[in-house]
């Protein structure tokens, strides 16, 4: 291990590094560099993000009466469709692995880049590929049988359901790619002396996230297979008159799509445990129970699909199975809570823009968790299927939960992936009100359910209308909240401060590279260590950031 | 309209806000119509006040820990602490383990009663199609709308037509979809006459959701009598009321409009007498047996410009109620012959 003078600066800005060090539009499309491909990804999910937030916000707009408002039913039935489907399959199921996990993974493996580079390219072009022709989709006229495509609706309906099912299929193999490749990637890119438990939390989030993405997503591709072969050749799989089962359509469809929350929500969670326990300047709470909970989240996600399913028809053995199930996958979810909020005690808490995201998230989530209780317990689930209960419980895992700490990652890792700090002030004032935005937008949306507005509706009765009135506003509040964030955001590309190495004092070893880093990586070979242990930083006020103490050649 | 449901939402009207006088529900849920409806409501209050709880203590301890320990100086470095306490990370998790093992269980038990009818509940079926809810007695009658006596179980068998439904009654804590090529149930007793809304809860197409019901629930004795008399679909009234009737009750209205407004299906206004031409060629004189045939196999004469999706009624319409539509056809259209009407009903 090399010693580390505690003065050393890291490169200054405009020095070589990633993003200059070749220019043109073959030198980022062909990239085998991970955080080029990160960084293309970023560009492309957020792309994705805007156009189902439009969506969003369209439907929110047609609903703020309870009739016709903006569209005609049909053209609603295709908006929602498309926004599940754009939400789900290119922005969020991506999202943190492919966005912000090929950047950091190979740094905190103080690696040059992932095991399998071209695999990872190939990723990227792949999901170009589904995400062009799930769009497709829209220019033959829309899909209008929702982003489940339940049978024998989806496989009879006169609208564009091939061309996105097949969009699908073929993301699916992007996100196999990615996951398969960070599985190879930590088994065999650890360097000596970080063993499997000396790994941050994030990287343990990634690796959970993995196995669920390489063993769930085959799943789904077939399912749109038959799908397609059920529209196109009339086989019969799910045709009741040709002695098929529609039912059994939800069971393959939610086998894979349970599973796919918790990748959305695992490496969400990878990100939580590192901003907490960076801006609390503590070690973090419970590293083992951490880790191994992620792993339990995993495996539990496949035994649980079932409660998608509660009035569909399934046997009442089944019924209680997967609701028994169910309750188990929520303890390590509620262990990590106590975790985060342990990490808190005592420690030395600043509240940058991560922090105050990591902080929401705990409020949003720990709302959305909860309200999952309702839906798993059977004689709740009964009366709140199918209402804006769901709608609102999913809005507040996969948004207030997943989206805000893609939100507070982006914040955390942006001067490291950019170079950039940017503007504080204005990060701090977006957080705020794109979290109280969206807790007017969907918590509204848990009353109403209960209340038994269903979900889907185009049209409602009168006494919904005060309701989704307020949700609508809500909602727009949110949306303004996201533009602020993506103009400070860019403008920090052209304006921002220039970041040091390590703006946050995160321990892991990615803030030992140059922020941006080098292509490949690192100029020194980074100090190994534990990951959460900060004694060994000091904050320099002239850089701005923190740098680690001069040490002796430790034996780790 | 926008303006005048923000000023809905935004007055206060009496003694409280507005959208939350849904009748005699609460803040969270509807009005407790039916026996079940107790039990599900307790359960969902038992898991709000424990998530109340528990939500209420966490975000306690993150205010005050943020407070409290929130850096006062740049630089400043925390008290060392432990970062794993064994005794405690068990605590946390036995506890919560215990309490959703209770949620489960009385889920589970409610659920149990849920879904076993008493042996001798009144069979009423059900059955959904694209945009309509049909009711059919154990007499034979049918109707659009959901009557039931009070405190008598009722079972609903169902089966759709076509693609999933799902029938919900949020008054009754029910829900249970209607699946192509099978029959599903569910039951209930309820105890407070009056009308409740019906949804149909599993998205099936373009009026989704307008694919609503009513539930009347009667007093036993008026529900015996109300059966009695609507039992024949037509009885004391002409061959054009009777067929008018049929077009209400039978779900022709969701589709075909008397007034020439272009639907799902052709309008009826100045159909009957009238020249039709078919997808894939052929023509036909819209009459008797036109309607007759167009009723019992649909798909076999689609009209052009019209898409095949008209279900059969095979098996759901009697002769005689063919026969009062076709009197009902002929009264809205010019091409018809006049016939003398006893009680004359115009276009």
């Amino acid at each position: 291990m090399s010693t580390h003078d505690a003065t050393t600066a890291p490169p200054a800005a405009g020095e070589a590094n990633y993003l200059n060090c070749s220019h043109g539009f073959r030198s980022w499309f062909f990239t085998l560099d991970h955080k080029r491909i990160g960084v293309m990804y970023l560009a492309s999910i957020l792309s994705f993000f805007l156009l189902g937030g439009i969506l969003a916000l369209l439907i929110r707009t047609e609903l703020l009466t309870p009739t016709r408002t903006l569209m005609s039913a049909d053209d609603y039935n295709k908006v929602f469709t498309l926004h599940g489907a754009i939400m789900i399959f290119l922005f969020i199921i991506p999202g943190i692995p492919a966005a912000l996990g090929n950047f950091v993974l190979p740094l905190m493996l103080g690696a040059k880049d992932v095991a399998l580079p071209r695999l990872n390219l190939a990723s990227y072009h792949l999901y170009l590929v589904g995400a062009l022709i799930a769009v497709l989709s829209i220019v033959q006229g829309g899909v209008d049988a929702g982003w489940t495509f339940y049978a024998p609706y989806s496989t009879t309906t006169n609208t564009a359901v091939v061309t996105l099912t097949f969009g699908v299929f073929v993301l699916g193999f992007s996100s196999v790619f990615t996951g398969l490749n960070f599985i190879v990637t930590m088994h065999k890119m650890r360097p000596a002396g970080m063993g499997w438990f000396d790994m941050p939390l994030m990287l343990w989030a990634l690796y959970a996230t993995s196995i669920i993405q390489v063993l769930a997503t085959p799943i789904l591709g077939i399912t749109m297979v038959l799908l397609i072969v059920e529209r196109v050749m009339g086989i019969g799989i799910f045709d009741p008159a040709l002695g098929g089962d529609p039912v059994l359509y939800q069971h393959f469809f939610w086998f894979y799509s349970h599973p796919a929350v918790y990748i959305m929500i695992l490496p969400a969670m990878g990100i939580i445990s590192e901003v907490v326990s960076v801006f609390s300047r503590k070690h973090i709470f419970g590293y083992r129970a951490i880790a191994y909970s992620s792993i339990a989240i995993a495996a539990f996600s496949f035994l649980v699909w079932g409660h998608h399913m509660f009035t569909s028809g399934q046997s009442e053995l089944m019924n209680m199975i997967f609701s028994a199930l169910t309750f188990s996958v929520s303890i390590p979810s509620a262990v990590k809570m106590f975790n985060w909020l342990s990490t808190m005690y005592k420690g030395s808490i600043r509240f940058d823009t991560p922090m105050i995201y990591a902080l929401s998230f705990m409020f949003l989530f720990g709302i959305g968790g909860l309200t999952g209780l309702f839906l798993g317990s059977l004689a709740t689930d009964v009366h709140l299927h199918d209402t804006y209960f769901v709608v609102a419980h999913f809005h507040y895992v996969m948004f207030g939960g997943t989206v805000i700490a893609f939100l507070a990652g982006l914040h955390y890792w942006w001067p490291k992936m950019f170079g950039r700090m940017y503007d504080e002030k204005w990060g701090r004032i977006s957080a705020i009100i794109i979290s109280v935005g969206f807790n007017i937008t969907f918590f509204t949306q848990f009353v109403m359910g209960s209340q038994g507005m269903p979900r889907r509706y185009y049209a409602y009765v009168d006494k919904f209308e005060p309701y989704h009135v307020i949700s609508s506003l809500g909602s727009y509040l949110m949306a303004a909240g996201f533009f602020m964030t993506a103009w400070y955001l860019v403008k920090s590309l052209y304006r921002g401060r220039p970041a040091p190495a390590n703006p946050w004092g995160g321990g892991s070893l990615e803030w030992q590279a140059a922020s941006p880093p080098v292509m490949h990586n690192f100029t020194d070979e980074p100090v190994g260590g534990d990951p959460y242990d900060y004694s060994n930083q000091a904050y320099d006020p002239a850089l701005g950031g923190y740098v680690l103490r001069k040490t002796e050649v430790s034996d780790r | 309209m926008i303006l005048s449901g923000l000023v809905n939402t935004l007055s206060v009207r009496g003694a409280g806000v507005p959208f939350l006088a849904t009748g005699d529900g609460t803040f969270w849920l509807p009005v407790r119509a039916s026996e079940a409806a107790g039990t599900v409501d307790n359960l969902f209050y038992f898991i709000f006040w424990i998530s109340l709880f528990f939500f209420t203590l966490l975000m306690a301890l993150l205010a005050i820990f943020a407070v409290r320990y929130r850096r006062r100086r740049e630089g400043e470095e925390p008290e060392p602490s432990p970062s794993h306490n064994l005794a405690v990370e068990v605590v946390w998790t036995a506890i919560p383990v215990l309490l959703v093992a209770a949620i489960f269980w009385f889920g589970f038990q409610a659920y149990v009663d849920m879904s076993t009818p008493p042996l001798d509940a009144y069979q009423i079926q059900v059955t959904g199609q694209k945009w309509k809810w049909t009711f059919t007695y154990p007499n034979g009658y049918v109707d659009e709308l959901l009557h039931v006596p009070a405190d008598r179980p009722v079972q609903l068998v169902m089966t759709s037509q076509d693609v999933i439904h799902s029938l919900s009654i949020p008054a009754f804590r029910i829900k249970r979809d209607l699946v192509p090529g099978r029959y599903s149930k569910a039951w209930f007793t309820a105890v407070r006459p009056g009308d409740y809304d019906l949804y149909c809860a599993e998205y099936c197409g373009t009026q989704h959701s307008s694919m609503l019901s009513t539930v009347k629930v009667l007093p036993p004795e008026e529900f015996d009598a109300w059966l009695r008399e609507h039992s024949d679909i037509l009885s004391g009234l002409t061959p054009v009321e009777g067929g008018e009737r049929v077009y209400n009750v039978l779900g022709c209205k969701q589709c075909h409009t008397l007034d020439g407004a272009a639907g799902v299906g052709p309008t009826f206004r100045n159909l009957f007498g009238s020249e039709r031409s078919f997808k894939g060629g052929g023509r036909a004189l819209a009459d008797e047996n036109y309607v007759r045939n167009s009723v019992l196999d649909p798909q076999s004469q689609v009209v052009q410009g019209f898409e095949p999706v008209m279900p059969t009624f095979k098996g759901r319409i009697k002769d005689q109620e063919i026969t009062a539509l076709i009197a009902f056809l002929k009264s809205l259209s010019e091409h018809a012959p006049r016939e003398e009407a006893p009680a004359a009903v115009g276009p």
